[in-house]
């Protein structure tokens, strides 16, 4: 079988000059990171969100990483080879690679890892998992996956928070919401389990018996529970803590800390979420049934003035569906800039009577407050009348979930390719009450779907482009949701800390690289 | 008074018990349930995803049938599970109460303490400028929003001074024991302490005061003062003894709140008690840690109402006798 061999010699050379240039790194020291809401639990197999993935990043690994273009790095698998017809991949281990516990960790756990535990618990990757027909360990450091038909993102799966390795030894037969190993989570990462000392901080240490020579560089990190937002800044500002990871203090207070004296910020580190946000428009019943108000709508509201004023120039003008830094993007799209005079002539050609529109906020503080009523206030502008419903989270997820709303904030992550985390949101098989992440607008369109099938399971990245390219021009035209900015959250910390983003992950990619410039 | 004792402890347990049900049903009746948040989080879920938590937190159960699993449990102290952190109600609380019971219990003291010598000394020199200075610092503190206070106190002392720590219940990190642990932990209590009793300070000033200078206009206390009685006497028996009754019965209100009333403080100091639990359980719809904590915070009040009643009696003996 002819094989096409992708690795990641160039990656490794670029990283490696990259350090050559700088002071070589310094082993030793204490991190102090906010994380905020605590999560609640640190087992990345069963729990997929941000504060989780953000300290057990540390702690759980997967086969791959990814630099900040998206090309894979190597993780736990060293190498990895693709068959020419896109069926096969075969992925070749690091020797050596022990368990928290000092098992040793083989091809077999990754079988187990994928083929059991996370088909059982991981609802994203079951998603992505129809595609594969095998998984098999023909010894302890080989892994082979054999596809159904060829899948286009396949060799974006394997990032921690998407394919987290986890213990068969530990896990296997057992019923895993509830195994007690839970508590002291057991992974192949830099970083150990030492502590958690609920509502003030998770403490984790180095692990020595890493794989990697010389890495973790810190000895220690300290995740601290801090629920305020005003309260995060002051613990940055006094020194209590010496990172704030994106999101973990209000947008007004970026500009202050960022000024500080030896303090630095990267917006780098989220290529791979790549965090689109937009409005859904309920297209199952009610005005936004009406094409013609979508298009009012999106020529109404201001994202420029949005983006500088509430997020501190931070983010880029959506164009459409797919991010600018996701695999696949379109540039070449119809026009849906802030234009108020168009905007009304959409609404003069509309059946719009004047009826008041539902708009929800998302309840993550208060930017998107005060994004909602910037909102708001466009829509007046143009004649249309919104009225701002408050919700708390659960609401919120009630209400969209229910599709009990007329437009609706959000912001959706899309994992570095469309058929990851764009096609979700707009195929119409996946319109189902109860959740707010699908296909919330209730969005019909065959041929979108079936561009969207047809590009996922393509071999080839040409025709894949050609696909999406063509897709993204119809939603566009179609505008089953406003698509508003690509968000940017800053990373702010003093600036001895170093690399503490070096991936497309960014700092829920744990702590592997940082280190500490101090004496 | 042991049969009074015993009749209050009975109809005690049945208004905890009318709580106990009245709370489950109105959490039950906000909109979203704690899988729909857990899977929100997830970014990401199915109907496998959503059918498996709920199945596993029994939610997919008739409400009745939820509602009388925890109404037996809680009557046999079991407190249920945490779904969303993964261990027993109970075992929580009991890991944060620590925290708040020595938080509040820090706060109450230092507001009756200061509170009652403030209003006293305002009241005995009525009309002067000292008289002013603490009535207007009482209604300046009565008047500015808790978590603002709370932000300014962390800004100067904590930022800008750099005296004390802002945060948390003790140093990370940092390993002390014994004495040294101590003192630590006293040096992170203040902040979140004194900025919690100010509100309750505030109020025994005013209410310490006027309660005093009322008292002191009363008959008894000019037939006191006829009889040739010693001021400070008067002040302390007749006085300040009869001023004392509303000031119990606000500390009676405050002390029922000690297990509840810490929600801001906690938040804005990151102090890991069971205020703060509360307030994000309600966030993420962990309704068995929300019913928990209502229901150790009810028995609080009720018992501290019970003292309050009882404390009345030995402090007022015509309402003993009365009854």
């Amino acid at each position: 079988m002819k094989t096409l061999r992708i690795l990641a010699t160039g990656a490794a050379l670029a990283a490696a000059s990259a350090l050559a240039a700088q002071d070589a790194p310094k082993s030793g020291g204490t991190l102090n990171v906010v994380i905020q809401p605590e999560p609640p639990g640190l087992m990345l197999g069963l729990l997929q969100n941000a504060p989780t993935q953000m300290v057990a990043g540390d702690i759980y690994e997967s086969l791959l990483r990814y630099d900040q273009d998206l090309n894979p790095m190597p993780s736990l698998a060293k190498e990895w080879e693709r068959s020419e017809d896109g069926l096969t991949y075969t992925f070749t281990l690091h020797e050596g690679v022990v368990w928290h516990d000092g098992e040793p960790f083989t091809a077999e756990d990754v079988v187990f890892s994928v083929d059991e535990f996370l088909r059982e618990t991981h609802a994203r990757l079951r998603a992505s998992l129809v595609h594969v027909e095998s998984i098999e360990a023909p010894d302890d450091t080989t892994v082979v996956f054999t596809l159904k038909q060829p899948f286009g993102p396949f060799l974006g799966l394997f990032e921690a928070g998407t394919m987290p390795m986890v213990p068969k030894h530990i896990y296997e037969g057992t019923d895993y919401a509830e195994n007690p190993a839970n508590n002291t989570p057991i992974g192949t990462g830099p970083f150990k389990f030492e502590e958690w000392e609920q509502g003030s901080y998770i403490h984790l240490v180095k692990n020595e018996d890493y794989y990697l020579e010389g890495k973790p560089y810190l000895d220690e990190i300290y995740y601290q529970v801090i629920p305020d937002a005003a309260s995060r800044s002051v613990a940055f500002e006094n020194g209590t803590v010496d990172l704030l990871p994106g999101g973990s203090v209000e947008n007004f207070d970026i500009p202050r800390l960022t000024a500080m004296d030896n303090v630095c910020h990267t917006t780098g580190g989220w290529e791979f979420f790549a965090p689109h946000s937009w409005m859904w428009q309920n297209m199952h019943e009610g005005p936004m049934t009406d094409k013609n108000l979508r298009k009012a709508v999106m020529h109404a509201v201001n994202r420029e003035f949005a983006r500088d004023a509430l997020w501190n120039g931070n983010g880029r003008i959506a164009t459409g569906p797919v991010n600018s830094v996701t695999r696949f993007y379109e540039p070449d799209t119809p026009d849906i800039g802030y234009d108020p005079e168009k905007a009304r002539e959409y609404l003069e050609a509309s059946d719009y009577d004047g009826e008041t529109l539902a708009l929800l906020p998302l309840p993550y503080g208060e930017t998107w407050q005060r994004w909602a009523e910037v909102t708001k206030q466009n829509l007046a502008e143009v004649g249309i009348d919104a009225r701002i419903v408050a919700t708390d989270v659960a609401g919120w997820n009630q209400r969209v979930g229910e599709w009990d709303f007329d437009l609706a904030f959000t912001y959706i992550y899309q994992y570095g390719d469309p058929a990851l985390g764009v096609a979700r949101n707009y195929i119409s098989s996946n319109i189902a009450k109860g959740s707010p992440w699908n296909n919330v607008s209730g969005y019909v369109n065959e041929e979108v779907d079936a561009l969207f099938a047809k590009a996922a399971v393509s071999a080839s990245e040409d025709e894949r482009q050609a696909l999406y390219s063509e897709v993204q021009d119809i939603l566009v035209d179609d505008l089953p949701v406003a698509w508003m900015i690509e968000l940017e959250f800053p990373t702010i910390y003093r600036c001895d800390v170093k690399d503490p983003v070096t991936t497309a992950i960014g700092v829920n990619d744990g702590m592997r690289d940082a280190w500490l410039d101090r004496d | 008074m042991l049969r009074f004792i015993a009749a209050r402890l009975v109809k005690a347990v049945f208004i905890l018990l009318a709580i106990l049900v009245l709370n489950f049903v109105l959490i039950h009746a906000a909109p979203g349930d704690p899988a729909a948040v857990m899977a929100g989080e997830a970014g990401a879920s199915d109907e496998k995803f959503l059918q498996d938590l709920r199945e596993r937190f029994g939610l997919d159960q008739p409400f009745a049938v939820q509602l009388w699993t925890y109404v037996k449990g809680a009557v046999q102290f079991d407190l249920g599970f945490s779904y969303r952190r993964q261990m027993p109600v109970a075992d929580l609380i009991w890991e944060r109460l620590p925290a708040t019971l020595l938080l509040t219990a820090t706060a109450f003291v230092i507001s009756i303490v200061f509170g009652v010598i403030a209003g006293v000394l305002a009241a005995q020199m009525q009309g002067t400028w000292w008289d002013t200075l603490i009535s207007s610092v009482a209604l300046l503190f009565y008047a500015t929003p808790l978590f603002w206070v709370a932000l300014m106190a962390s800004l100067l002392f904590s930022v800008v001074l750099g005296w004390l720590p802002g945060f948390g219940y003790e140093t990370i990190g940092a390993d002390y024991t014994g004495f040294a642990r101590m003192l630590d932990i006293g040096r992170h209590l203040i902040l979140p302490a004194t900025t919690l009793g100010l509100f309750f300070t505030a109020i025994y000033v005013r209410m310490t005061r006027a309660s005093m200078l009322e008292v002191s206009r009363l008959d008894f206390v000019k037939t006191a003062r006829a009889k040739g009685l010693r001021n400070s006497l008067i002040q302390r028996r007749h006085i300040l003894r009869n001023a004392l009754l509303p000031v119990i019965t606000l500390a009676g209100l405050q002390a029922g709140q000690i297990v509840g009333g810490a929600v801001l403080t906690e938040t804005v100091f990151a102090w890991p008690g069971i205020g703060r639990l509360m307030f994000e359980a309600i966030g993420q719809r962990d309704y068995n840690v929300i019913l928990g904590v209502f229901f150790v915070s009810a028995a609080m009040v009720l018992l501290f109402n019970l003292i309050t009643d009882i404390l009345y009696g030995i402090v007022d003996p015509r309402i003993r006798l009365a009854r």
